[in-house]
């Protein structure tokens, strides 16, 4: 028997994965963002809805993470988008090594812009990288202005804070000031958006940020 | 499942590390695991348990689990302290401008293999 000493993080390899598919994309020219948040924050409303918004411009895919269902798939597809349900089997992430499975299974031809939707939790996730050009996380009013305290790693990885359901603002003490002086003090350059896809409010700035994010990526 | 998919991407670089090495077995695998790395030890070692028998390389090979303690470094007072004990707040000064300074680690530290 040998010793071989390693003091190798376990994500190491998993991030060697992600910078490989990452720069993979970049050369086809497709822009991936790795959507997070907590499970019923409205991830597949905010998708439906950006996917409307975004459609005339850009050919959109997205890769639909859950444990179990088909059902957010389809919500996708019914708006003219392109889409594949990928079944974890009961692990709490998307890694690299399935993104890029479910990414090649569903076919990237002609896309512009893909989506991953990941399982919803805002603990796992975090921690695995993907591969995507961008991660963007989705706290809703409704979960609590407190959660940059108890989740620091999601808020610190995430590139992109989305504020959703901002219409149910009056029925929640959810302090959109505390909750972005929260924000921040874990990740100063985390850029926020408050939003809501019912309404509509804010999905304007969200979605140039987008295109503005689409157009450097390509350059 | 954490611990689960974290045995997975342990067996990966195992995996890696053997064809490297061109190791046929691995006789222990020593990990090292931040106090609040997120990491529940006892589900840990019951996911090692389910998943090893699974996986050829690693059918016998032993589970070691190594704690690293987690400290906090106060930007303010530049004390250090036990982040289990105290958590955010910095117990000397009171201040929230604390960061972690070790303790979220979940390292393969080394193995023990055969040719």
């Amino acid at each position: 028997m040998k010793v071989i000493e390693l003091h190798r993080s376990v994500t190491e390899s998993n991030d060697r994965d992600a910078e490989v598919l990452r720069e993979e994309l970049r050369q086809k020219g497709i822009f991936f963002v790795n959507l997070m948040s907590a499970a019923g924050s409205g991830k597949t409303t905010l998708l439906s809805r950006t996917i409307r918004d975004l459609k005339e411009e850009y050919r959109i895919a997205v890769l639909e993470a859950d444990i179990e269902a088909e059902v957010d798939a389809q919500t996708i597809e019914s708006l003219g988008a392109r889409s594949i349900q990928v079944h974890t089997d009961g692990m709490c992430h998307m890694d690299a090594g399935m993104t890029r499975q479910g990414l090649e299974e569903m076919g990237l031809e002609g896309i512009d812009l893909a989506f991953l939707e990941n399982i919803g939790n805002l603990i796992c996730p975090a921690e695995f990288a993907t591969g995507a050009s961008r991660n963007v996380m989705i706290l809703s009013v409704p979960e609590g202005d407190d959660k940059p305290l108890k989740y620091p790693l999601m808020f610190e990885t995430s590139d992109v804070l989305l504020i959703t359901k901002i219409d149910t603002l009056d029925y929640f003490d959810f302090s959109i000031e505390k909750c972005i002086e929260r924000v921040r003090y874990l990740n100063p350059d985390i850029r926020i958006f408050a939003v809501s896809a019912k309404t509509g409010e804010g999905m304007k700035d969200w979605e140039d940020w987008l295109r503005s994010e689409i157009t450097a990526w390509r350059a | 499942m954490h611990e689960l998919s974290i045995v997975t991407h342990v067996a990966k670089t195992l995996d890696e590390i053997a064809a490297e090495n061109k190791l046929t077995k691995i006789g222990s695998v020593t990990l090292e695991i931040g106090e609040v790395s997120g990491i529940i030890t006892d589900y840990f070692v019951d996911c090692w348990n389910y998943f090893r028998r699974k996986h050829p390389l690693l059918q016998e090979t032993e589970l070691k689990l190594e704690t690293i303690e987690a400290v906090t470094f106060c930007e303010d007072c530049r004390k250090e302290y036990k982040t289990i004990e105290y958590g955010r707040i910095c117990p000397y000064c009171h201040s929230e401008h604390t960061y972690l300074l070790q303790g979220n680690e979940c390292n393969i530290k080394e193995i023990e293999a055969e040719d």
